[in-house]
């Protein structure tokens, strides 16, 4: 009982109370984080989940819920399901890499070229397509693509059109900045001691590059590609806008809620399980550190 | 401890999963109301898009308010963007009415999910064309579940710039090896699978196709065999109006199905697109406003229904939306457009029948020709591989 003696208030007696019991303080603190990280999240999680193992009954006007595997069957059994899956998993690649190859010039012009007052204009020029909303870019690009009559098209007398290219060029450019963000962070902690050093050693650009930022900046990289790869697996919208025909798990499961919500509830299992691959893979590069 | 803990989340999940997700799929056949009491002040209504309009998209289409004004019910509207969608809020429950195609009405009546309607108690009942009443998608046992609200066919567009010569046949979009190949649109949703059928109806009679919604496995494979053909020469499936509409105007797409709206939309920016009643015939809506079971403001549904179906209102909705009024007495109240009613050859029975409304699919035929047909959920799963 040390401190100044002072008038006994309500705020005093709380923080006596609470100074005495951490047990106490900590349930004040994390009650609400903890309700909606497992009740809703996690909640949510396993609500689809166990729905996956019901099934549409054969009429479509319900839902028969009776545990079972028939979707999952479905899915492994029907040669479609593959594909898509295929598919999608290739496109996500795919925007990984090409989002890698545009952030990495970039970020390392803006952290390590540019001076200070540009550096922070291009930081914002970066960061400003965030607020817009993704659908209308998604439909700007839609405008962009179309062939005949798109802004593209009619500008160059050709254009992708839509379909699965349109789609990785779009995906390509909404997660851009994903890429760039922690690629510039990380540039941004490596000190440009290092790379003088390497230079007075005698080592070239492409040596220094190669030999000094690749490996110090992999975690960085790595949690880019966490942000590009799962972004385009879960996406649904560029597909349905600018992917003419083409389907991917999020348009499938899409489709599907409202006609067949158990199958769509297994299928949307794939994106989850992918992901959990992909982060146990990356978890030793240390990368999970800096996100 | 941890078990503990362990327990008490999955037991919330479970609790949340039964109140958010559950079903209640137990029939409750539920009685037609005896007579319109005193409103609820208030009306939870779901949808299309054009069938209740408040003023908020544009101060001049507005029937929502004079309509509460009225009746003091608040309406509250969810638009919903597909069949399948609305089927599936009416399931989650809290609205009190529909406005159903019948490929979502079929399975509404079924699942229990809408209650009888008392026609007697709507005063406009009797002026509704009546090829559109007792059909098998608004009633069933001899029971109505809904009040008819608007028709309209599925019209095949074409850019006549592009496509010559002028095609008369749906055969043009299931051509596999079509100079259009990449330009053409089909409707994106399992129910267009009846639009194949209704194709091969007439180009492979050996199939015995009569109704494109009821179809024996041979018939259905069929015509998943052709959709799945056409898909090499689709560039893009549709099923939001708006986006069908700025891909037949900027040239992406020239030949495809449609519908009335959007070729009056497109075809005000380009004057080269045509539309054309195939002469195999089309498949179509017909719409109808339907009460829920469990419905919390039966006597503002009913008010609804009375106010929708008044020609006035009938004549705003079908203008605004762009379909055949239920009630031909709005016809002469379209001042906007006086040749409104015979482009969408509202008062035309003939033209009506021959369209194949939309409506679910069931094991046990909706033609009365058995039980031994495909049931929509395999339409369902079909469709997805139809895109691959």
């Amino acid at each position: 009982m040390t401190g100044p003696p002072g008038p006994v208030t309500i705020k005093r007696c709380v923080s006596r109370f609470l100074s005495a019991r951490p047990r106490v303080r900590l349930a004040g603190l994390l009650t609400g984080p903890a309700v909606w990280l497992v009740a809703l999240y996690l909640g949510s999680l396993i609500a689809l989940f166990l729905t996956s193992f019901y099934q549409l009954n054969e009429d479509g006007t319900g839902i028969n819920e009776k545990i079972g595997s028939t979707n999952y069957h479905e899915l492994l059994d029907k040669t479609v399901y593959r594909d898509v899956a295929l598919r999608t998993i290739g496109v996500a690649i795919l925007v990984t890499v090409i989002d890698m190859c545009l952030a990495l010039p970039i970020a390392f012009f803006i952290a390590k070229i540019a001076r200070p007052r540009v550096r922070t204009l291009l930081i914002t020029a970066v960061l400003v397509p965030l607020w817009g909303s993704y659908l209308v870019k998604a439909f700007a690009w839609r405008a962009l693509l179309g062939s005949p009559g798109g802004v593209i098209d009619r500008t160059f007398g050709t254009s992708p059109g839509y379909g699965l290219p349109a789609v990785v060029i779009v995906l390509a450019y909404l997660w851009l900045p994903y890429m760039i963000v922690p690629i510039y962070a990380g540039l941004d902690r490596l000190p440009d001691s290092l790379l003088e050093a390497s230079n007075d050693l005698g080592a070239g650009f492409w040596y220094t590059f190669r030999s000094v930022v690749v490996p110090m900046l992999l975690p960085a990289i790595v949690a880019g590609s966490v942000f590009t790869f799962s972004l385009s697996m879960g996406d649904y919208i560029a597909v349905e806008l600018v992917g003419g025909p083409t389907q991917m798990i999020g348009s499938v499961v899409y489709d599907n809620f409202a006609s067949n919500l158990p199958f769509a509830a297994a299928f949307a299992t794939v994106p989850i399980l992918v992901m959990i691959v992909y982060l146990l893979g990356i978890r030793r590069t240390g990368a999970l550190d800096n996100l | 401890m941890t078990i503990k803990r362990t327990t008490m989340a999955l037991g919330i999940a479970t609790a949340l999963f039964a109140a958010g997700c559950g079903s209640d799929s137990k029939k409750s056949s539920g009685d037609a109301l005896k007579e319109i009491g005193k409103g609820e002040g208030s009306l939870q209504i779901i949808a299309w898009a054009g069938y209740a309009e408040d003023g908020s998209t544009a101060p001049e289409y507005n029937w929502v308010g004079p309509f509460e004004t009225q009746t003091g019910c608040q309406v509250d509207v969810k638009v919903g963007n597909t069949s399948d969608e609305m089927f599936q809020l009416m399931q989650a429950g809290g609205y009190d009415g529909v406005s159903a195609s019948g490929d979502a009405s079929v399975r509404l009546i079924d699942a229990g999910l809408v209650a009888p309607v008392n026609t007697a108690l709507i005063k406009n009942y009797a002026d509704l064309s009546p090829f559109l009443k007792d059909t098998s998608y608004n009633s069933s046992g001899g029971k109505n579940y809904g009040i008819p609200h608007g028709w309209g066919a599925n019209y095949l567009m074409y850019d006549s710039a592009v496509v010559t010569p002028a095609p008369d046949s749906w055969g043009v979009v299931f051509d596999k090896s079509s100079p259009y190949k990449g330009k053409i649109t089909a409707y994106d949703a399992p129910i267009y699978i009846a639009d194949a059928a209704l194709y091969l109806a007439t180009a492979q009679p050996d199939l015995g196709i009569k109704d494109p919604y009821s179809l024996t496995q041979k018939q259905f494979d069929a015509a998943v065999a052709l959709l799945k053909d056409q898909r090499s020469v689709i560039g893009e499936y549709w099923n939001n109006y708006a986006l069908s509409q700025t891909a037949f105007e900027q040239g992406s797409i020239v030949l495809g199905t449609t519908w009335q709206i959007i070729a009056n939309l497109a075809s005000v920016n380009k004057a080269t697109l045509k539309t054309v009643s195939p002469k195999e015939g089309s498949t179509g809506w017909s719409d109808t406003w339907m009460v829920a079971s469990k419905a919390k403001h039966p006597n503002c549904m009913y008010m609804w229904m009375d106010y929708v179906t008044t020609p006035e209102v009938q004549a705003q909705i079908a203008y605004y939306f762009g379909e055949a009024p239920a009630n031909p007495k709005a016809c002469a109240l379209i001042t906007d457009d006086p040749t409104h009613c015979d482009v969408y050859k509202a008062t035309d029975s003939a033209f009506a029948s021959a369209i194949k409304f939309w409506a679910t699919p069931r094991k046990k035929c909706l033609d009365g020709s058995g039980d031994n047909c495909v049931p929509f959920s395999d339409w369902i799963k079909a469709w997805t591989e139809i895109k691959g």
